[in-house]
C-alpha cells in the first residue's frame, strides 16, 4: 500500500539486482541529476500555472465581474476590466503573468488587493517548518521503526504492517482533530489551535506546532516505516551481507551500515513521493489547527474565487516540490556509488 | 494522510499478469477480499436507498434544536450534531456524495488510463515515451493544489474537482496498464496470435484486456481509496457539498468546530470514512495479491529473519533415529575415534533441516568428517546434496529457515553448535573464513573494496584506523592484486570478476583465519583465471599453513589443490578417501558416476555418459541408500535399509555394500 512510483521501483530493483547489469541506466552525475530535474520542472509549472488560465478562458463570467458586483455598471465593468487586462486574450494574459512571475510579481490578490508574492512569503515559514518537521520526524521514527522490525521480526513487523495501514486509511484532519481531542481539549497539554511566531516564544511555538506536526507525520512515519523494513528484509536476505555475517562483523555494524546504506536507496524515494503528500496534508492540517501558513491560505482564496493567490501558491507548491524532489535526487546519488565518476 | 496523486506502485502492474476468470476466482477465494467486496457493495447500496428513504435528511438546517450534540442514545443511535440533526442518518445519506466522488474520479482514470497505457504498451514508440515522461511529471504534482485552482474556478463543484484528481492520476494507471500490456506483447502466444491474422483491436480484446485485468483492478481499488480521501478533504474544507447537505468530511469539520463541547461528534463520520478508505486499499492489497501468488513460491519470510542470528539448542537425535539406523551409528562412532585425532574441525553427526511449505525437510543427514591443520579437503557433488549447506552450518549461517537439528562441530576444540551469537562472530572472519561461488554479488556494492577490508581487519586484529587501512592494502597486495591502492579505492562494481574474487580471498584472509572455506571459488570465473586463482589458494595455504575446505563439483580442481576429497549425494557423506586413491580406484556408484561424466576424466573421448536421473530434493529421499534409483549395481538390499559407511581400506570409507563388484569393474 505504500506508494511507489514507477521510477522508484526501477532504482530499488536496481540496487537489489546488485546493480551491475544495469549499471548503465543508474549512470547519471550529479549534474545530470540536476537538469534533469529542472528539466521536468519546466513543464510542469508550466502546465501549473496555466491551467487556470485556460479555465478561465473556457467559463463565463470573470474577475472583473466579481470585483464590480452584478449590479455595477456595464462601463464600471469594462474599466476594471481593462485594467486588470482581461480585454486581451488568454494567451497575452498568460504571457504577461508569466513574465511577472519570473520577476517574482504573482499579481495582486482580488480580496485584499495585497501583492501576493508578499502575502505568500510572509506565510511560507509556517509551511516549511510544518512540512520540514514533519518530513524530519517521518524519516527518523519511520526507518528506525522499519530496521527494528526488519531486525527483530515477529510482533514488532505486524504491528508496524497494521500502523502501515491506519496511517493510510485515517484522513490527516481527522488525526488532527483526534489529537485536539485527547491532547488539547482532555489533557490540555497543547492548545488546539492558533500558532505562536518562533521569535516571539520558541517554548510557545514549539506546542503550537506539535500536535499539527505529529497530525501530518504519521502518515508518513507509517510509509517510512513499511518501506524501510522491505527493503531492509530485502538487504538482510543478499549474498552480501551473508558473506559479512561470514567475515564475522558485529551484527550491529552489519545491519546499521552494511544493509542500512544499501536498503536506503528505496526509502530516500518514498520519501520524495511523502514529501508530495505532507505538502497537501498542510493543507488539511493548516486549516484544522489554524495555522496561518500557506494551506489556509489556498483555502480562504479558493473558498472566495481569488485566482491570483491560488495561483501562486499552486506555483510555490510545485517550486517545493520539485526542490525536495531535486534534494533527494542527489541524495540518492550519493548513496549508490554505481555511477560515472570519470 | 498523504495525498499523492497516485498511489500507483508499477510492481503490481508488472508482476500481475493474470487472466481475468482465474483472477477472479482467486480474488475471491480470498476473505479479506469478500468481507471488502461485501462492505463496497452495502455501501452502494446505501447511497442508493438512504436519500430516497430519508428525503427529509438533505436539506435539513435544524434538527431538534433542544436536543443539540447529544451522545448515542436509543433515540438517536449515534446522538445529534450541533443543530440537534440525527448523525447516523447523515452519515447514511452522506454515503452517496462521497460514493458519486470516487466513481467520478474513477470513471475518469479509467477512461483515460486504460486505453493510453493499451496503445502505449502495444504499439510503443512516441505514444510510449509520452506516457512515461507525463508519469514522472504528475508524480511531482500535489493533486490537491490542482484541484484547488480548478475549484477556484468552478466553485463548489465536486464534478470538477474529482475530474481534475482522475486527470491528474490517470498516468499512473497507464503505466501500470502499459507494463503489464509490454508483458503480454512480448509473449509467445500474442505473436502466434499475430500470425494467424487476428487484428490489433481483436488480440487487444481478445488476449491482452483479459490478462491485465488483474492489475487494473488492483490500481482501480487503490485509487478509489485515494479518491475517497481527497473527496474528504474537499468537504471537510468546505470547498464542495453546499450545506445542509451532509458529507462524512464536513460532518468531522462540524465536529471540530465543536470539540471544546463535544468530542463525540468527530468519531462516527471519521471512522466510517476510515473503515471504508480501508476497505478499499485492502481489496487492493488482496487483489495484488491474487495476481502475484504464482509468482511467489516461497514462503513469507517477515518473521525468519532474526533466527539468522540464532542457532536452535542443540538437542540429542530423536530416539526413532537412532531405532531407525543403530548399526549404522555405532559404526560411525567407531571411525570417528580413529580418524579425527589432531583434529582442527571435526563434524560429527552433523543433521540440519531447513523450513518449507510441506513442513521441515532434511538437508544434512548425520554428516561427519574431519580437517587437520593445514590440510585441504574437497567436498565434491552435484548441486543439491548438501554441500553448501554443510559449509553454512559449520559458520553458523543457514538461510533463514534452516537449523541444526543434532550433532556438534568441534573446531579447536569448542562446539560451534553452543556457541553464542558473539563466539560465533569471534569465530567467523577471525578462525573459519568463507569465500563464496559469485565474488560480484558477495562484495557489499555500496561501499569502497579498502573499506570493507579495513573493516574486517579492525574487527579481529583490533588495528587502529589508519594502520588497519595499510593492512587492508597489504592484503590485496598478498591475494597479487596489481596497483594495490587503486583497487582499496574502487566500488565491487568497478572490479572484473577475477579482481572480485581475489578481494573476497583477501577479506577472508583478514582475520588470518585457520581455516578457509571456499564454496565453489572458480565456478563463475573463466577457465583462465580460475587456474590462477586455484594457484592463488594453494600457495596461500601452503605459505600460511591454512586448512582450506574447497566445496566444488569439478574433479580438476580436487586433484589440483586438495589432498582428501568428501563424496556427498542427497545430505549424506558416501565417500571419503585420500584424493590420488579416489581417483585411482572410487568405492561407491556414484564417485564413480561422477568420474565418467567428468569431461577431463571419462576415456570415451565422443560421448560423454550423464548420470541418468536428479539428486532427490530435501524431503524426498528414497528409503535405503539414496542413489540407488540411478546407481547401476543396485540390489534388493539397497532398497530397503539405511546403508552404514563401510571402511574397505584403512583410509577409504564408501556408503556402499556393493563396493566390491565396483572395485573389480574398475581393475
Amino acid at each position: 500500500m505504500t506508494a511507489v512510483p514507477a521510477f522508484a521501483r526501477d532504482r530499488a530493483q536496481a540496487h537489489r539486482n546488485g546493480g551491475w547489469e544495469l549499471a548503465f541506466l543508474s549512470r547519471r552525475s550529479v549534474v545530470g541529476v540536476v537538469l534533469r530535474r529542472v528539466a521536468l520542472a519546466v513543464p510542469l509549472l508550466v502546465a501549473v500555472s496555466g491551467l487556470s488560465f485556460v479555465l478561465v478562458s473556457v467559463t463565463p463570467g470573470d474577475a472583473a465581474r466579481q470585483i464590480v458586483g452584478v449590479n455595477a455598471s456595464q462601463a464600471t465593468y469594462l474599466s476594471v476590466r481593462k485594467e486588470l487586462g482581461l480585454n486581451l486574450p488568454v494567451y497575452t494574459q498568460y504571457w504577461h503573468w508569466l513574465t511577472h512571475a519570473i520577476h517574482g510579481d504573482l499579481g495582486t490578490s482580488l480580496l485584499t488587493g495585497q501583492a501576493v508574492g508578499q502575502t505568500i512569503s510572509s506565510r511560507l515559514p509556517v509551511t516549511i517548518a510544518l512540512v520540514g518537521v514533519a518530513l524530519l520526524v517521518s524519516l527518523v521514527v519511520g526507518v528506525a521503526l522499519g530496521v527494528a522490525s526488519a531486525v527483530r521480526g515477529g510482533v514488532l513487523g505486524r504491528a508496524i504492517d497494521a500502523f502501515a495501514l491506519l496511517g493510510f486509511a485515517f484522513p490527516v484532519f481527522w488525526v488532527g482533530a483526534i489529537l485536539i481531542a485527547v491532547f488539547a481539549v482532555k489533557l490540555r497539554w497543547f492548545p488546539a489551535s492558533g500558532y505562536v511566531p518562533i521569535s516571539e516564544s520558541v517554548g510557545q511555538w514549539l506546542s503550537s506546532f506539535a500536535l499539527p506536526a505529529l497530525a501530518l507525520s504519521l502518515g508518513g512515519i507509517a510509509a517510512m516505516a513499511k518501506q524501510t523494513r522491505e527493503s531492509m528484509l530485502d538487504v538482510l536476505g543478499s549474498e552480501y551481507i551473508r558473506m559479512v555475517r561470514a567475515s564475522g562483523l558485529a551484527p550491529s555494524s552489519i545491519v546499521l551500515r552494511h544493509a542500512l546504506k544499501n536498503a536506503a536507496a528505496p526509502v530516500l524515494t518514498v520519501l520524495g513521493v511523502q514529501a508530495v503528500g505532507l505538502l497537501g496534508g498542510t493543507i488539511l492540517v493548516e486549516n484544522v489547527f489554524a495555522l496561518p501558513g500557506l494551506g489556509s491560505l489556498v483555502v480562504s482564496a479558493t473558498l472566495g474565487h481569488d485566482l491570483p493567490v491560488v495561483e501562486g501558491v499552486a506555483v510555490v507548491f510545485t517550486l517545493i516540490v520539485v526542490a525536495v524532489n531535486l534534494a533527494i535526487d542527489i541524495g540518492y546519488t550519493l548513496l549508490n556509488p554505481r555511477i560515472d565518476t570519470r | 494522510m498523504t495525498v499523492v496523486p497516485s498511489p500507483v506502485d508499477s510492481t503490481w502492474g508488472q508482476a500481475g499478469i493474470s487472466e481475468t476468470p482465474k483472477f477472479l476466482g482467486r480474488l475471491m477465494r480470498r476473505p479479506v477480499a469478500i468481507v471488502c467486496v461485501g462492505y463496497v457493495a452495502a455501501l452502494i447500496a446505501v447511497a442508493v436507498v438512504a436519500p430516497i428513504a430519508m428525503p427529509w435528511v438533505a436539506n435539513q438546517h435544524a434538527g431538534d434544536l433542544l436536543a443539540t450534540r447529544q451522545g448515542p442514545s436509543s433515540h438517536h443511535l449515534l446522538g445529534t450534531d450541533t443543530l440537534g440533526r440525527d448523525v447516523l442518518e447523515r452519515i447514511l445519506v452522506g454515503t452517496r456524495v462521497s460514493l458519486l466522488g470516487v466513481g467520478e474520479a474513477l470513471a475518469v482514470v479509467l477512461v483515460l488510463g486504460v486505453p493510453f497505457g493499451l496503445v502505449a504498451g502495444y504499439h510503443g514508440g512516441w505514444l510510449d515515451r509520452i506516457v512515461t515522461w507525463l508519469g514522472d511529471l504528475t508524480f511531482s504534482i500535489p493533486a490537491i493544489v490542482m484541484i484547488m485552482v480548478v475549484l477556484a474556478v468552478f466553485p463548489e463543484s465536486m464534478l470538477a474537482g474529482m475530474c481534475t484528481l482522475g486527470v491528474v492520476a490517470a498516468p499512473g494507471l497507464m503505466r501500470v496498464v502499459r507494463a503489464a500490456t509490454l508483458q503480454v506483447r512480448d509473449e509467445l502466444y500474442i505473436g502466434a496470435a499475430r500470425v494467424s491474422g487476428l487484428s490489433h483491436v481483436q488480440i487487444i480484446r481478445r488476449h491482452v484486456l483479459s490478462r491485465i485485468a488483474g492489475p487494473i483492478i488492483v490500481q482501480a481499488s487503490l485509487l478509489a481509496a485515494l479518491a475517497l480521501l481527497v473527496q474528504s478533504y474537499l468537504a471537510f474544507l468546505g470547498l464542495v457539498v453546499a450545506a445542509p447537505a451532509p458529507s462524512w468530511g464536513g460532518m468531522v469539520a462540524d465536529g471540530v468546530n465543536a470539540l471544546e463541547l463535544q468530542s463525540w461528534l468527530i468519531w462516527p463520520p471519521g471512522i466510517v470514512l476510515a473503515v471504508t478508505i480501508l476497505a478499499f486499499g485492502l481489496l487492493g492489497d488482496a487483489a495484488r495479491d491474487a495476481t502475484t501468488e504464482r509468482w511467489s513460491p516461497t514462503p513469507s519470510r517477515s518473521d525468519t529473519s532474526r533466527r539468522r542470528y540464532r542457532r536452535k539448542p542443540v538437542r540429542p537425535a530423536d530416539d526413532s533415529d537412532q531405532q531407525r539406523r543403530p548399526s549404522r551409528r555405532t559404526r560411525d562412532e567407531t571411525d570417528r575415534s580413529t580418524d579425527t585425532r589432531g583434529a582442527l574441525l571435526t563434524v560429527d553427526g552433523l543433521t540440519a533441516s531447513f523450513g518449507t511449505r510441506a513442513g521441515r525437510a532434511t538437508v544434512l543427514a548425520d554428516v561427519s568428517f574431519a580437517i587437520d591443520e593445514g590440510e585441504a579437503v574437497g567436498l565434491v557433488g552435484e548441486s543439491g546434496c548438501g554441500k553448501t549447506a554443510t559449509a553454512m552450518a559449520i559458520l553458523g549461517l543457514l538461510p533463514a529457515s534452516g537449523t541444526v537439528d543434532s550433532g556438534k562441530i568441534i573446531f579447536d576444540g569448542r562446539d560451534l553448535t553452543s556457541l553464542s551469537a558473539r563466539g560465533m562472530g569471534r569465530i567467523r572472519g577471525g578462525e573459519i573464513a568463507l569465500v563464496s561461488q559469485e565474488p560480484m554479488v558477495g562484495l557489499n556494492p555500496a561501499f569502497r573494496v579498502g573499506w570493507q577490508l579495513a573493516e574486517c581487519v579492525r574487527r579481529h586484529l583490533h588495528l587502529p584506523r589508519t594502520e588497519a587501512k595499510a593492512a587492508a592494502i597489504e592484503l590485496l597486495r598478498l591475494v597479487r592484486l596489481p596497483n594495490p591502492e587503486s583497487v582499496a579505492r574502487r566500488y565491487p562494481h568497478e572490479l572484473s570478476g577475477g579482481m572480485a574474487q581475489r578481494v573476497a580471498i583477501a577479506r577472508a584472509l583478514a582475520g588470518n583465519p585457520k581455516l578457509l572455506i571456499a564454496d565453489e571459488p572458480t565456478t563463475a570465473l573463466d577457465v583462465t583465471v580460475q587456474a590462477e586463482i586455484l594457484n592463488l589458494l594453494r600457495e596461500l595455504r601452503r605459505d600460511r599453513q591454512m586448512a582450506l575446505l574447497l566445496v566444488t563439483h569439478d574433479w580438476g580442481v580436487v586433484a589440483d589443490v586438495c589432498d582428501r576429497a568428501l563424496v556427498m549425494y542427497a545430505g549424506e557423506i558416501v565417500e571419503r578417501a585420500r584424493v590420488e586413491r579416489m581417483f585411482r580406484a572410487p568405492l561407491h556408484p556414484y564417485t564413480e558416476a561422477l568420474f565418467a561424466s567428468n569431461p577431463y576424466l571419462a576415456n570415451h573421448a565422443d560421448e560423454l555418459p550423464m548420470i541418468p536421473g536428479a539428486v532427490p530434493l530435501p524431503g524426498m529421499w528414497p528409503i535405503g541408500c539414496h542413489f540407488h534409483p540411478r546407481c547401476r549395481y543396485a540390489i534388493d538390499q539397497c532398497r530397503t535399509g539405511a546403508i552404514a559407511l563401510a571402511r574397505p581400506e584403512p583410509d577409504h570409507e564408501t556408503r556402499c555394500t556393493e563396493y566390491k563388484r565396483l572395485a573389480g569393474a574398475a581393475r
